[in-house]
């Protein structure tokens, strides 16, 4: 098969709908247009009924033991802002203690910055040189006033798996809630409300080969029940807890995704896995100096970041612009600051900056890495041959020993 | 981010990629810029005794803009006096190749590297006539005016 240019390998920022989600969703657009919360006609029943179908799916690709305890958002940015303000709210008589982690997404990130200066105290823990937080961080974080601890299931740059099932044991024997942000994870690596006892957990579709603007959060209904205060007023949609017109269409994707995550996502996990390593060791054979950012274990089967020394990630992005990738790097943001994330990782900034993150789907095939494999080492090797940092480190001379004029 | 097409066109075929011999006494290096930062460049220069830049050199680390700026940096300082190479402002860089705002400091760069390797080779220069003890007059004339 031909090669499609420029490769995706961007599948932590979004993915491709499946057609078969496509598929799924087409009716509702035209046929079955009905609104959800219409009582009084066929097509409202329709609606409501294709949509507590999608409830019962959703809910039991994540071990929820209730339909009732997923509520329908517009995409994972608006349920992390739900739970973390809405329990902040509904439980600061209780507290006003958060604890969560330096590498969260900014939806988790910036709801923390909003409370705080609504008079919240956030702790933002720190993790480790391979990306995993220590959940013995968060037992001493832990005081009589925390309401709330919030830790993503996996992280978007380094793909990191964090261990939720070691903190929810923490949080269920302090009575504290656990919220998760689920949105990499979920489908790539197992995960399961109950048995990890996450009592609200983010999620959206279009991470997992659904459609754009829909997700979800799982509130947990008994032992404990989760209580929060709505962030959207209007018609009482979702038990009060989101108003807003269902999108039924999504909604009806959003199913279809997990159905097929569920179905398949094992498998596929492996398969992802396997490409992978390849594109890591066929890379590896080629270069040295060349860092694996992250966990080597524990990570997501379609994430890889590397650090290429002596490269820029710009500089090597705009080489291989034949693949989307992102980076590290400053100058691919507008703030000129290297990723938060890599920094909390205490990763040094100039390899931050010369960070890679390949990230490989459903629709990545053995051909792509290949081709995306021997690009990468003949730009790198080009870039090296142009970078006066190279060329000091193959003279030997200690690139730390030098001062540099920062500017 | 877009970048504009003279930017390609260096990113794609730099001139002037190389190291010249830093221990050579007509050649002067700047090396500017720090890895964390995420920019270093090396920009080397060869000068004659009348102080015409006959060749120049750079090595870069940094983005598309960085590399291209280094590389215009050097076409346009070969073959011209020190003095009026020192000139070279990086507002001239920055519209020559349509940097964005964000990349000025890429251009702001390579003057630094341009000014750090001629104040280089001025020095390595004043060091070797002390030591000769007898300046010569034509070097001492171009000294005052630079």
């Amino acid at each position: 098969m031909a090669l499609k240019f420029p490769i995706y390998m961007d599948y932590h920022a979004t993915t491709p709908v499946d057609p078969r989600v496509v598929d799924a969703m087409l009716p509702y657009f035209t046929e079955h247009f009905g609104n959800a919360a219409s009582r009084t006609h066929r097509y409202g029943w329709e609606a409501e009924s294709v949509v507590d179908d999608a409830r019962d799916t959703v809910a039991s690709l994540i071990g929820a033991e209730s339909s009732k305890e997923i509520v329908f958002t517009s995409g994972a940015t608006e349920s992390d802002n739900l739970a973390i303000k809405g329990v902040a709210e509904y439980y600061q008589t209780r507290g006003n203690h958060i604890i969560t982690t330096q590498i969260e997404h900014k939806a988790v990130l910036d709801s923390c910055k909003r409370l705080e200066k609504q008079g919240f105290s956030v702790t933002y823990l720190p993790v480790g040189k391979d990306g995993r937080l220590d959940p013995d961080d968060v037992r001493r974080a832990l005081t009589d006033k925390t309401i709330l601890v919030s830790v993503m299931l996996a992280n978007n740059e380094v793909g990191t798996i964090q261990p939720i099932a070691e903190i929810g044991k923490l949080t269920r024997e302090k009575g504290v809630l656990l919220h998760c942000d689920a949105v990499q994870g979920i489908g790539k690596t197992p995960f399961d409300v109950k048995a990890m006892n996450v009592d609200l957990a983010s999620l959206t579709a279009h991470k997992i080969y659904g459609p754009k603007g829909v997700g979800a959060l799982y509130v947990r209904r008994s032992k404990p029940r989760v209580r929060l205060v709505a962030q959207m007023d209007g018609g009482g949609h979702e038990r009060g807890m989101r108003s807003g017109t269902l999108n039924v269409p999504g909604i009806v994707g959003f199913a279809k995704a997990c159905q097929l995550l569920k179905d398949e996502g094992a498998a596929e996990a492996e398969r992802i896995r396997g490409l992978r390593d390849n594109l890591h060791q066929a890379i590896l054979r080629e270069l040295d100096m060349v860092v694996l950012n992250g966990h080597p274990e524990h990570r997501l089967p379609g994430n890889l970041n590397l650090s290429f020394s002596f490269v820029e990630g710009e500089g090597l992005m705009m080489a291989i612009k034949d693949v989307a990738v992102s980076s590290g790097s400053a100058c691919t943001s507008a703030s000129l600051e290297p990723s938060y994330v890599l920094r909390s990782m205490g990763l040094d900034e100039d390899l931050a900056h010369s960070s890679i993150r390949f990230g490989l789907g459903r629709f990545t095939t053995q051909e792509e890495v290949d081709y995306v494999a021997k690009l990468v080492v003949s730009k790198v090797k080009r870039l090296r041959d142009m970078s006066p940092l190279y060329e000091m480190y193959k003279e030997g001379v200690d690139l730390k020993s030098i001062e540099w004029a920062a500017h | 981010m877009a970048y504009s097409d003279k930017v390609i066109q260096h990113y794609e075929n730099p001139q002037n990629v190389g190291t010249l011999d830093k221990e050579d006494p007509s050649v002067g290096t700047g090396l500017v810029g720090a890895p964390a930062c995420g920019d270093v460049m090396r920009l080397q220069i060869r000068v004659s005794d009348d102080g015409v830049i006959e060749d120049a050199k750079f090595k870069t680390f940094g983005c598309g803009s960085a590399i291209a700026s280094s590389s215009l940096a050097t076409e346009w300082i070969k073959g011209k006096n020190i003095d009026e190479a020192a000139t070279i402002k990086n507002s001239q860089i920055a519209e020559e190749l349509n940097l964005p705002p964000v990349k000025i400091h890429c251009s702001v760069l390579a003057e630094d590297a341009i000014k750090s390797a001629i104040e280089d080779f001025k020095k390595k220069r004043a060091a070797r006539q002390a030591l000769q003890g007898d300046a010569a007059p034509a070097a001492t004339a171009e000294e005052a005016r630079g």
